[in-house]
């Protein structure tokens, strides 16, 4: 991860620490370091892991890392959101290698991940599906179908990681983990910049949806 | 007799067991027509957001999803699920609507779907088809089973009494010189009734698939005439189709009109099709009409 800081700022053209800023940075780190099983030479094996980023806002952090291991050219990286360049502030499945959906509006991300996760279990792929949704983007009710369906039809090759930096408007009373478990889905609390609490979590069995909710301090 | 929705009902379930590819994906809305037990069968409860969602990853996933609901709450509830996880991840899907514009006016306005098809055409890529009988439904269905591309599939209570060949293009059923009239799906029999009573001298095309639209169909049938004079009558929004119309015939001189749903009002009405057909001017009285003065002269 030395390198994270490096690739940010070719980004953001700065060499302040706006990479460590970035909430999704560590869960993405121990995801493509430790826990996803896809490489650049796999991005279409219809058995490798899906990682979906549903919250597809402020993606620089998405990128350092899919150019780190070797996803995109990392020259790539000092040109973005130009015209033509295949990055922007959402990212587009269509132009980036490696990226699984093309993602911005909030809430989309998860319904697309049960279908992704069912249609691994119909073509009896060994593959998961691993999605990150915000705790902002969690008030979208599209969100609540699909906690709801993937419990009620079992949907166990499913990993919602949710990064709580307590940017909902309006809270969740009770905390996220719980508005997941109610409707069936295996839970974990994990401290967001904790790799090794990260890759416990992230690797732990689970035998129906499983939901890990990555504590991130507000405004770190 | 064999509805639209049967035909494509049993199009779907003849065709799961042959084709892997197939899923079929719903919101309790006719659930019980397609085999829960298969697991290529997905019903979400009632919802619609997640519905769409469902399909777009399946079809990532390497399937060929079909969609199915309510004309409303399969495509206006879902509009930016459509846009989004199907369109713009680059997926193909075969959505399916019942309850057109207003198949069953007693439940009122929050089942009808007059801007279905306005809808699609905001979004790139969409196949459109719009039988107006049940015997077409089956081979349209059959070909976007097939395909990988993004199809909707509007399906109605309303039927003409015999199905034409579908799948290339507008069809040409009468040959005249005043002008041309395309009839949309169910509202052929309509047209062809209201043209015979005015003894209207038009050619008059048929069109079961809408978009693509087939412009060139269109011209020739314009360059055979005397007249560049075209009314369009479709089952959904009026002027859906105006631009397409405006854009095969930028080159010649002519005169459009769109007939339709109308757009002023919202008609707060139940009763029958047949009333709904009378007060947006689709029933046969309401097109002779608008054909005597359209085509005068």
């Amino acid at each position: 991860m030395q390198r994270i800081p490096e690739l940010f700022a070719r980004m953001t053209g700065d060499e302040k620490h706006e990479w460590a800023a970035a909430s999704t940075i560590d869960v993405l780190w121990v995801l493509y370091d430790q826990v996803l099983n896809v490489t650049p030479a796999t991005v279409d094996d219809p058995d490798r892991d899906r990682f979906l980023l549903s919250k597809g806002h402020g993606p620089m952090a998405y990128y350092a890392v899919l150019a780190e291991k070797g996803f995109i050219e990392e020259s790539i990286l000092d040109s973005w959101t130009s015209w033509d360049s295949p990055l922007g502030q959402h990212p587009d499945r269509m132009l980036v290698p490696g990226v699984e959906i093309s993602s911005g509006s909030l809430g989309h991300g998860l319904p697309i991940a049960v279908g992704t996760a069912i249609g691994q279990r119909i073509g009896k792929s060994r593959g998961r599906t691993f999605v990150l949704v915000g705790d902002g983007e969690l008030d979208e009710g599209s969100n609540h179908e699909a906690i709801a369906v993937a419990a009620r039809l079992g949907v166990a090759n499913l990993t919602a990681i949710v990064i709580d930096n307590q940017s909902a408007m309006h809270g969740w009373p009770g905390g996220i983990a719980r508005r997941f478990a109610v409707e069936g889905w295996q839970t974990t609390e994990v401290d967001g910049r904790d790799h090794g609490a990260l890759f416990t979590a992230l690797t732990a069995p689970h035998d129906r949806p499983y939901a890990v909710v990555a504590k991130i301090e507000k405004g770190y | 007799m064999t509805t639209m929705r049967q035909a494509f009902v049993r199009a779907v379930n003849e065709q799961i067991d042959n084709d892997p590819r197939i899923a079929v994906v719903t919101a309790v809305i006719s659930s019980n027509e397609f085999p829960q037990e298969n697991e290529r069968v997905v019903d979400v409860g009632i919802r619609e957001q997640t519905m769409v969602g469902v399909a777009g990853g399946l079809a990532l996933a390497g399937l060929r999803p079909v969609v199915h609901s309510y004309a409303p709450f399969l495509v206006e509830r879902p509009y930016e699920q459509i846009k989004l996880d199907i369109g713009h991840q680059d997926v193909g899907a075969v959505f399916v609507s019942i309850g057109a514009s207003y198949d069953d006016p007693v439940w009122g306005r929050t089942h009808q779907s007059p801007g279905d098809v306005a809808l699609f055409d905001t979004l790139p890529g969409w196949t459109v088809h719009v039988p107006g009988h049940a015997d077409e439904v089956t081979p349209l269905l059959r070909q976007a089973l097939k395909d990988d591309n993004r199809v909707y599939v509007r399906l109605s209570l309303h039927e003409n009494t015999q199905a034409y060949p579908v799948g290339e293009g507008f069809t040409a059923l009468r040959h005249g010189k005043r002008g041309v009239v395309l009839a949309v799906g169910p509202m052929l029999d309509r047209v062809l009734k209201a043209v015979d009573s005015e003894n209207a001298d038009v050619t008059v095309l048929y069109a079961a698939t809408v978009r693509p639209f087939d412009s060139d169909g269109l011209r020739k049938a314009v360059q055979d005439t005397d007249h560049a004079d075209v009314m369009v009558v479709e089952p959904y929004l009026e002027g859906t189709s105006s631009h397409l119309i405006s854009d095969s015939l930028q080159l010649i001189p002519h005169r459009v009109r769109c007939i339709g749903v109308k757009r002023h009002a919202e008609l707060r009405n139940y009763g029958t099709a047949e009333d709904h057909d009378a007060a947006h001017d689709l029933d046969v009285v309401g097109l002779g009409s608008a054909v005597r003065s359209f085509f005068r002269g």
